[in-house]
């Protein structure tokens, strides 16, 4: 019996201390960001509550019995909030997390903002969803992404979003212009538009004519391989080669001819270059 | 304390040395500095005197005396010889000053002779040899110089219309959104390299596209990687490539390392950087009469005329001067300033060195001219 009533002594002591120990609060384990929550207590009298989340702190106080609203603003932002009521002597906690709500927008990027006709997946858009109060939605959401030209059937593919983000690579078309590439997600769209400029220059070709003040050379309309015209101001490089030496010259394209007089008295052979593109020889005769 | 005092001592006794036996700098190697030139009123009575005399003059802008010792004064208006020799239009003649130079009588018989100078002249992109052989003759007891002026041909007053396209820039400023596009900076792409070494330096030379629609300011950086991938050295193109490319424009690009061999790097890493910058395809300038010839000095130069084809002066013109093999390999890249501004519609000569390592390999060449137009600036 002696031996016995000190561990009977002991079992009672921790079973009253852990009555006394906190309690864990009754909370849910996720809320949508900006919804309103209740915190039921118990027991009576004057407590403190305490709600500590990512962005935010709040202590008030509350009375033990009664529910405890947490406003919607205060839980705006996602991620763990942790609750704490101290009163009557004791210590409660618990913790939730908040998630995004439903997608309010989209955070579109489009890239390049100029790419050649008819390159192969060289579109690149990403779209990142956020909620109201921008926290990123990471729960797969279905983007709707379209890249339509002028003059040109649209192009457009749906693509789930992993953990906030989707992304896509496009074509772009053939002919040139500008495109628009919209990223939609339930009623939301963003638009960024795209230059869809000429590619290299296909084809060129050159004819020469002896004058007063030399020869006049000029380029037949500049075109790329799709048909698109050359920008303006692409340049073109006449190069003349004859008895006295090389002439050269580099000219901008105007309305889709590149045109130059090179002052070359004698027999020349004449050839024309855009960048990495040759065109044709032409020969001319000397003056006479 | 012993040893403040002997240092203290010993700087005094250094100093005391120098001013009592100072010592003459040596001549740069590679560079005219020359003999020292007289100052104004030199004397004029020998050929080379008297040519020395007058750079000596043109040194310390004298220009009125250095006038009066011309013989074709008659021939040669004053303003027309000052602009001669000090450069007008806001040529690069007229932000330099002469360094130094060397005389040297080739022949002289009686009354006449013929007088080299080899001129050195200090300017804002470095340094500018020009050699003139002056013919000098006897007048009245001293000898004068008969200053050969070209006479330019004078343009006929002309509207030139100016419709080549311009490209201006606006960008994304702090109000736009985060995520609104900006312009994107333009593609660029190098499509040669070439490593040679010349000397004790090694040296990168290629060429350079811009593939975009859009002008690009192109800067091109190397890095030299040892044996074990260790970052050796590295340098950029600095003025050695034409920066400002338009569309579909070719740039060569040069890029010198010395004090490094090929047998020291494993490998080159090369970046091209491009910035998208307002520009305009107005000035065209044609580059005609291209020939390689042996100039004065026995060195050979590839030589030609710019042509300004557009209705402004061209103050400042830098020709770059590309040579390939017979498998089209740009062996070699060459620069040169031209001191002279670009009048409209008025052929300019230039000329550009050809290494000695390049003569014989060379099968091809391509030259192309950067600008400065200090109205643009």
């Amino acid at each position: 019996m002696r031996r016995i009533l000190p561990a009977v002594c002991l079992a009672v002591c921790l079973m009253t201390a852990a009555s006394l120990a906190a309690q864990d609060l009754q909370l849910p384990a996720t809320i949508a960001a900006g919804s309103e929550l209740t915190i039921p207590t118990s027991g009576s009298g004057a407590a403190t509550f305490y709600l500590i989340g990512p962005s935010y702190l709040a202590k008030r106080q509350v009375q033990l019995g009664q529910e405890i609203h947490i406003q919607p603003r205060e839980v705006r932002s996602a991620g763990r909030y942790t609750a704490v009521l101290r009163g009557g002597g004791s210590s409660q906690s618990g913790s939730f997390y908040v998630v995004a709500a439903k997608p309010a927008s989209l955070s579109f990027l489009a890239h390049p903002s100029r790419i050649p006709v008819a390159q192969r997946d060289g579109v690149i858009g990403v779209a990142f969803v956020f909620d109201k109060w921008h926290n990123l939605v990471r729960r797969p959401e279905t983007v709707d992404f379209r890249l339509a030209a002028k003059d040109a059937p649209p192009v457009a593919q749906s693509v789930r979003s992993r953990d906030g983000a989707a992304w896509i690579l496009m074509t772009s078309a053939h002919k040139a212009g500008n495109a628009k590439f919209v990223a939609a997600l339930d009623g939301i769209e963003e638009t960024r538009v795209i230059q869809q400029v000429a590619a290299d220059p296909c084809h060129l070709q050159i004819r020469a004519e002896r004058n007063a003040k030399g020869v006049l050379v000029q380029t037949a309309p500049v075109r790329d391989c799709s048909g698109n015209p050359v920008s303006d101001g692409t340049v073109v490089t006449f190069t003349a080669n004859g008895p006295q030496g090389l002439s050269t010259v580099d000219v901008p394209i105007k309305k889709d001819i590149a045109q130059a007089e090179l002052q070359i008295p004698g027999p020349a052979t004449i050839s024309v270059a855009s960048g990495v593109v040759m065109g044709n020889e032409v020969k001319v005769g000397g003056q006479q | 304390m012993k040893l403040a005092v002997l240092l203290v001592l010993a700087t005094i006794a250094f100093l005391i040395l120098g001013f009592a036996f100072p010592v003459h700098q040596a001549a740069t190697p590679g560079i005219v500095s020359g003999e020292a030139l007289p100052g104004v009123g030199g004397s004029t009575n020998t050929p080379e005197a008297a040519v020395r005399s007058l750079l000596g003059d043109v040194q310390a802008h004298a220009w009125s005396h250095a006038y009066s010792l011309l013989a074709n004064t008659n021939d040669v208006p004053e303003e027309a010889f000052v602009h001669d020799v000090n450069g007008n239009y806001g040529s690069l003649r007229t932000f330099s000053s002469l360094e130094g130079s060397r005389t040297r009588v080739l022949n002289q018989s009686g009354d006449q002779a013929l007088v080299r100078a080899d001129m050195h002249w200090s300017t804002a992109v470095g340094p500018i040899y020009d050699v003139k052989e002056l013919k000098v003759v006897q007048q009245g007891g001293a000898w004068k110089i008969v200053w050969p002026l070209e006479k330019q041909p004078t343009v006929p007053p002309q509207v030139v219309p100016v419709n080549y396209l311009r490209w201006d820039v606006i960008s994304r400023g702090p109000q736009d959104d985060w995520g609104t596009q900006n312009v994107d900076s333009p593609q660029v792409r190098i499509v040669s390299m070439n490593a040679v070494q010349n000397g004790s330096t090694l040296v990168i030379v290629g060429e350079v596209v811009n593939e975009d629609t859009v002008p690009a300011f192109v800067d091109i950086n190397a890095i030299l990687l040892g044996k074990n991938g260790q970052d050796l050295d590295q340098e950029s193109s600095f003025d050695k490539i034409q920066h400002t490319l338009l569309p579909k424009q070719v740039s060569p690009y040069r890029i010198d390392f010395p004090g490094f061999n090929l047998g020291q790097v494993k490998s080159v890493r090369m970046d091209a950087k491009a910035m998208l910058v307002p520009a305009s395809a107005d000035p065209v300038i044609a580059v005609l009469d291209q020939h390689e010839q042996t100039n004065v000095l026995g060195r050979k130069v590839l030589s030609g005329n710019l042509l300004n084809e557009s209705g402004r002066v061209v103050n400042i013109a830098q020709v770059l001067a590309t040579y390939y093999d017979s498998n089209g390999k740009v062996i070699w890249v060459s620069d040169g300033y031209v001191d002279r501004a670009l009048l409209p519609q008025t052929p300019e000569p230039f000329a550009v060195d050809m290494p000695d390592n390049t003569v014989g390999k060379v099968q091809s060449y391509r030259v192309t001219v950067s600008h400065y137009i200090r109205e643009q600036s």
